[in-house]
């Protein structure tokens, strides 16, 4: 079975591909308050979020990113890990052919990791003290702009 | 004065402890790296990238061995924060005191043991929540019998605080989980005399500086009388509540870090006001990493002007009879038995994690925290008022990878140079107890001696009892 051909999103689905967010902590830590408030805080401004709960290995959260068909991985790691975790997670989606979803990470990221992980494909880090209002704006102003 | 601290392998934390220790800190306490915490061994592969990171990796009884080396541990205290395989990482300090020809009798120390937070809060558990508790009763068995001095249970509400709940669900949640402890005990066949006076709590010092006194002081309370009335506990040690405090690194900022030092010095303000009997001071840096030696000496030192400048604490329980305090005492003591009724009504504390009550009022409390915050009703200096346009960023402790290599090469090396028959008998004899109802700790130190892994022993009790798994609540 090819992955790469099963994911590849037909049109029209796309615009609801758009709108749905997988959110999820990967690796050990069991730090779930931030995480938790930012799915309800998503949830109330319209987006359709997934949170499938602790402890996914880069594995198994590809894995629900594809069978939800999510446009969007929300990563939330505060264990200091996320250098080693977030680039295999990227890596995964990549040979799964998920090229189209966009990875936001959260968390106790320090500045200086920032471009690291831009580099690797990330498309925006929330550190700590980052509002809630600003993180809501930033996937509405998105997806608005891609729906256009 | 007990700073918390932990990190790569037991060698280096052992290093951080002697400096401690040199700076005029007056105990200990250990951090464990998630995979510890989580009983895995640091060559697992969901261990990847975590190993040694948030506290010292520990996979067998060499590690416990190299983490205290050079502490006289008749001398100084050891604090342990470690929940789901408490058992275990007690058994492997046990068999390693016995090895050093210590005195198990003369040992004091705490191991936090809390399992109960751990399903509303913390989120570090392995078993499903009974036979969880049943290794807690069983540490509390063990230890009343042949480690009299030390502290079996830390029941915790700091936790459950940081998770995002009020003060009245740290104070009523905590003490639930304290009841439990104790009648689960008192199922066990224990005199309530003989191990309630090794019970000790910990509690969050937050910002909020009379309700957090307050808090303290209807904890006492409320526990006291449990102690007496219900479950008839004659000694007076039984009755007193003896507390560790941390304060509340949720409320540290990345934005203006300096300022933290500011918040720490009052949250400790307030839990030495309130009578705490230890106190852990956070570093200004947490939000970032763990602490670099300039920021844990810092948070040390303001432990220090507290205790030998200040003068507060030459007197016991000064902010008694305060018409605010009293008042906010019998507030929250009021709320938290309400709390107390709710959570009987629907079976008990193991009920309300089952349905997920403990938290969901917890998440719901985090969201309208957070939403007071966006709303700017609370003011959070430097986050959402006083904002500098500019940030300075601060220096931040780097650990070096090469930790986890190292750390995976010798638990290899022990486990090719160890008996492996032995050890198979070991684990057996292991998951025998356990079926059988036995106090798992005997067969648990015989292993430690095996030099049986963290990781092997959790798998084998894992292996009777099951891993606990459960939806997710938001």
């Amino acid at each position: 079975m090819s992955l790469v051909a099963m994911n590849v999103p037909p049109p029209g689905k796309l615009k609801n591909q758009i709108r749905r967010i997988v959110l999820a902590k990967v690796g050990l830590d069991g730090h779930d308050r931030g995480i938790k408030v930012v799915a309800r805080a998503l949830r109330d401004a319209g987006f359709e979020v997934i949170y499938p709960g602790l402890w996914l290995s880069p594995e198994s959260v590809v894995r629900v990113v594809a069978e939800e068909d999510a446009g969007w991985l929300g990563i939330s790691i505060l264990s200091g890990a996320h250098l080693v975790l977030v680039p295999r997670v990227l890596e995964l989606l990549r040979q799964q052919g998920l090229t189209h979803v966009r990875v936001v990470v959260g968390g106790t990221i320090p500045e200086e990791d920032v471009p690291a992980l831009l580099a690797c494909g990330v498309a925006k880090v929330f550190g700590p003290g980052s509002a809630l209002a600003d993180i809501v704006q930033y996937f509405q102003s998105e997806c608005d702009h891609e729906r256009n | 004065m007990r700073q918390f601290a932990g990190f790569g392998t037991a060698r280096q934390t052992n290093q951080r402890f002697h400096f401690l220790l040199a700076k005029g800190q007056t105990g200990l306490s250990t951090a464990f790296d998630l995979p510890t915490l989580m009983g895995m061994d640091s060559d697992d592969p969901r261990a990847r990238g975590e190993v040694g990171r948030l506290g010292v990796a520990v996979d067998t009884i060499d590690d416990i061995h190299d983490l205290y080396a050079g502490i006289d541990l008749h001398q100084v205290s050891v604090s342990m924060t470690i929940n789901a395989p408490a058992i275990v990482i007690l058994a492997f300090f046990l068999a390693d005191a016995r090895e050093r020809g210590l005195d198990w009798k003369r040992l004091r120390g705490t191991i936090q043991n809390d399992i109960l937070k751990e399903f509303h809060a913390q989120n570090e558990f392995v078993f499903p929540p009974e036979p969880s508790v049943r290794l807690v009763i069983d540490v509390i068995e063990f230890c009343t019998k042949y480690v009299p001095q030390w502290n079996t249970v830390s029941i915790s509400g700091y936790h459950i605080r940081e998770a995002g709940a009020t003060a009245v669900q740290e104070l009523a949640f905590t003490l639930a989980d304290g009841f439990h402890y104790v009648e689960k005990s008192l199922e066990r066949g224990l005199d309530i005399d003989e191990f309630a006076p090794r019970l000790s709590f910990f509690f969050n010092a937050h910002n909020d500086l009379f309700e957090e006194v307050a808090k303290y002081r209807a904890a006492r309370v409320l526990w006291a009388r449990a102690m007496r009335e219900r479950y008839g506990a004659k000694n007076a040690n039984s009755w007193k509540l003896r507390f560790h405090a941390q304060t509340a690194g949720c409320t540290l900022q990345a934005q203006q870090p300096e300022v933290n030092l500011i918040r720490v010095a009052y949250q400790a303000l307030a839990a030495v006001l309130g009578g705490c009997q230890s106190l852990h001071t956070n570093s200004l840096d947490e939000t970032l990493s763990l602490p670099t030696e300039r920021a844990a000496t810092l948070a040390l030192r303001t432990q220090q002007v507290l205790a030998y400048e200040t003068g507060v604490t030459n007197t016991v329980d000064p902010l008694g009879g305060s018409y605010y305090v009293e008042a906010l005492t019998r507030q929250l003591q009021r709320e938290a038995e309400e709390y107390f009724h709710r959570i009987e009504e629907m079976g008990g504390v193991l009920a309300g994690i089952e349905n997920g009550f403990f938290r969901r009022e917890i998440a719901e409390s985090a969201y309208a925290y957070q939403r007071e915050v966006e709303a700017r009703r609370k003011i959070i200096v430097g986050v959402n008022a006083f904002i500098e346009p500019e940030q300075h960023p601060i220096e931040i402790l780097r650990l070096d990878p090469a930790i986890e290599t190292e750390q995976i090469e010798r638990l290899r090396r022990i486990k090719a140079q160890r008996d492996n028959e032995e050890v198979r008998r070991h684990l057996d004899a292991i998951r025998r107890a356990a079926e059988r109802g036995e106090n798992l700790m005997p067969a648990l130190i015989e292993a430690a001696g095996a030099r049986v892994s963290v990781g092997e022993a959790m798998q084998a009790l894992a292996d009777v009892f099951g891993r606990y798994e459960r939806p997710p609540t938001w």
